[in-house]
């Protein structure tokens, strides 16, 4: 490929280099990890910040999106922290193990580390820098991608969570990150965790993101071990700008469902690198997005088949009001040995006003001959003849169609299985329900 | 004997096409009035007129409930002053269980009316009572509304719909389309419980079979957009054998 001419660099863009020059030498990790970084650092200074011209960026244009580079945010004050201990409520109500990270640090003393057997919990700001073996084995090598997000990621990765769950374990409780922001400045964080789940395992895990104001760049490595049991959820909001990456290997015949709920969201991109790397592995990866106003929520999948037997659903759904944009590009790639793979992949955008726009992307890669993938994309308003009938019935207009609308995600919501975190999800949708005008 | 519905000189356009022309029609109170007449007469329409559907302009005329006009009302506030329309295609609400709805759905009229929630207890016991009556089992409630339902099932569920919403004016188009005997008697017999002193019910039907089951006290016949004739039950009868043909040239 053709290296392109780019004459100027951004604000943004000159602010990184600035950062990362400012940065490098006090950043945790030295030698294999410095060198990391910098290779990172270097693959995303030729290429800059993706733009609409970058097809898997197309609609998310971080180059016009990110006028400014905010600089890395400060260790946490104690009126940071509390500032943060509001963060993390829409699963209040979830018995689950809180870990606490305030503008991108790990805080011990507002996390639950009660030892629990076959779990163990670190900082990887820590790891990184006395060289800690697994991290080193593990960091930018469970999904190789030249992602920019990515790259900037490891390029500037402070702290984050180190979870190992142990071989065979069934964790009491759900494992709850909470990414809080505590800063009263404007200010960027890039977090990078790892969660190792050993064969056999069964774990849930949730990272819970209150981005605040700050620029967050999050990404999460998480390796999963053959017949391991996986939840994740990721639940995001943010008033600036949040791009999160899950890149994700899954060992064979595993069980591994994700969920992703975001609200009150100013500009938001997940992006999920997914293997399947064993084979008999069963995969729900779901997600729903509330935007209203101006909002931006872009949903990027990249699920490779790497291995046969295995079967993925993809749904998402996104009720988009006002002039919220909402994004879905899903790609799904069955490599040539991965026979038997059944995909099946589905989008659905319920528009709630002429200005709100969605964008439906799906795509398949097949190199296999012996497969069934499937995917479909819908994009509507809320149908006439449905709120006619509740209003027949009596109900007022608002209320159907937030009958409508939480009939619509529920869909998704309900083929979550924790009871907990289900009602929880679905209580938070009504709650945005109830909000609108 | 005092009127409940009146329609006055109803006109109707869909789309610039007009649908009812005039149509005048009194019903009242404890009546059970039958709407017969041919395809493209506009008995539907007339249906979902009255039930406050938009996409139909009416262009003049009047339609008052208990001396009350609901044209401008929204199809909740009829509702909620004691209309209701039995769907003649009633629609899957996929999501929404049905018990959920059925308990939104009275809630809303009982708020719209100032009236407090219908308690948990009597809610639950109204439903299971009506739903063991026309045969709709408890799986059916906790199933969304519609979705995976027979034709039968359907129609039934509408007149459980009705049975909980306690209506003072009931509107049923067309409930025997679709309809094998069996489901049919059922769906006549949940009808005919609910017959009252100060319950109406307008009967929208193309063929005279329903009203073996469901006997008018009045039949009016439609065609063009208007009621040509009105009579006695027996007026049904002379119907089925003479047929649609005479109304349609005179309507003409």
């Amino acid at each position: 490929m053709n290296a392109e001419i780019r004459p100027m660099k951004t604000p943004a863009e000159q602010a990184l280099s600035a950062t990362y020059e400012g940065a490098r030498a006090t950043l945790p990790g030295k030698g294999a990890i410095a060198a990391l970084r910098a290779d990172a650092f270097k693959q995303f200074e030729t290429r800059g910040l993706p733009h609409r011209r970058v097809e898997e960026w197309k609609y998310t244009d971080l180059r016009a999106l990110m006028r400014d580079a905010y600089p890395l945010a400060a260790p946490p004050d104690a009126a940071a922290k509390t500032r943060a201990k509001t963060a993390g409520n829409i699963l209040a109500g979830v018995d689950s193990r809180r870990l606490v990270f305030v503008d991108g640090v790990f805080v011990p003393g507002l996390s639950d580390l009660a030892p629990e057997t076959g779990l163990a919990i670190g900082s990887m700001a820590e790891a990184l820098a006395k060289g800690d073996a697994q991290v080193a084995k593990h960091v930018g090598k469970t999904f190789a991608t030249d992602d920019a997000a990515v790259a900037l990621n490891t390029a500037l990765m402070g702290d984050g969570a180190v979870i190992n769950i142990a071989k065979g374990a069934d964790l009491k409780r759900p494992i709850h990150l909470i990414f809080a922001a505590g800063s009263d400045k404007p200010s960027s964080v890039f977090m990078r965790s790892l969660v190792v789940v050993g064969d056999g395992a069964k774990a849930t895990v949730i990272e819970e993101h209150d981005s605040g104001d700050a620029q967050v760049n999050a990404a999460l490595e998480l390796v999963v071990g053959d017949k391991a049991q996986v939840d994740y959820f990721k639940i995001t909001r943010a008033r600036a700008l949040h791009v999160a990456s899950l890149l994700a290997s899954i060992g064979a015949k595993a069980t591994f469902n994700t969920f992703a709920f975001t609200g009150d969201a100013s500009v938001v991109r997940n992006q999920n690198f997914i293997r399947f790397a064993g084979e008999g592995t069963h995969a729900g990866i779901r997600g729903v997005s509330l935007l209203r106003g101006k909002e931006h929520a872009d949903t990027t999948l990249l699920i490779e088949h790497a291995a046969g037997h295995c079967e993925s659903r993809e749904q998402f759904k996104a009720v988009l009001d006002d002039q919220a944009h909402g994004v879905f590009q899903g790609k799904i790639v069955v490599k040539p040995y991965a026979q038997k793979t059944d995909a099946k992949m589905m989008t659905r955008a319920l528009l709630l006003s002429d200005g709100a726009e969605a964008d439906n992307k799906p795509e398949l890669e097949i190199f296999a001959d012996d497969v069934v993938c499937g995917h479909g994309a819908t994009t509507s308003a809320p149908d006439e003849a449905l709120k006619f009938y509740l209003m027949s019935r009596g109900i007022h207009e608002k209320e159907a169609e937030a009958l409508l609308i939480q009939a619509f995600i529920g869909e998704a919501i309900e083929e979550i299985s924790n009871e907990a975190i289900r009602e929880a999800l679905m209580f938070a949708a009504f709650k945005w329900l109830g909000s609108r005008g | 004997m005092s009127k409940l519905l009146e329609v006055k000189n109803l006109h109707v356009e869909i789309d610039g096409k007009k649908i009812l022309n005039g149509l005048d029609l009194m019903v009242e109170k404890g009546q059970v009035a039958a709407i017969m007449g041919p395809n493209g007469s506009g008995k539907s329409t007339l249906a979902y007129v009255l039930a406050g559907k938009a996409e139909y302009a009416v262009t003049a005329g009047e339609v008052l409930l208990d001396g009350e006009s609901i044209l401008e009302m929204g199809p909740d506030e009829r509702a909620a002053k004691g209309l209701f329309l039995a769907f003649q295609y009633p629609v899957e609400v996929p999501g929404v269980a049905t018990m959920t709805f059925l308990r939104t759905a009275l809630n809303a009229q009982r708020k719209t009316r100032g009236q407090p929630e219908v308690s948990t207890p009597d809610f639950m016991k109204l439903v299971r009572d009506t739903a063991s009556h026309l045969g709709i089992s408890q799986d059916m409630l906790r199933r969304a509304v519609n979705v995976g339902f027979s034709g039968g099932e359907k129609k039934r569920n509408e007149i459980l719909q009705m049975a909980v919403l306690q209506p003072r004016l009931a509107v049923l188009d067309e409930t025997d389309s679709g309809l094998d005997i069996d489901a049919l008697k059922i769906v006549a017999d949940g009808v005919n419980r609910l017959r009252s002193p100060e319950r109406a019910m307008v009967v929208i039907t193309h063929y005279q079979r329903l009203l073996n089951y469901i006997v008018p006290d009045v039949v009016h016949v439609m065609a063009k957009g208007k009621v040509v004739k009105s009579g006695g039950k027996e007026l049904a009868l002379e119907l089925e054998a003479k047929g649609y043909a005479q109304y349609a040239s005179e309507a003409a």
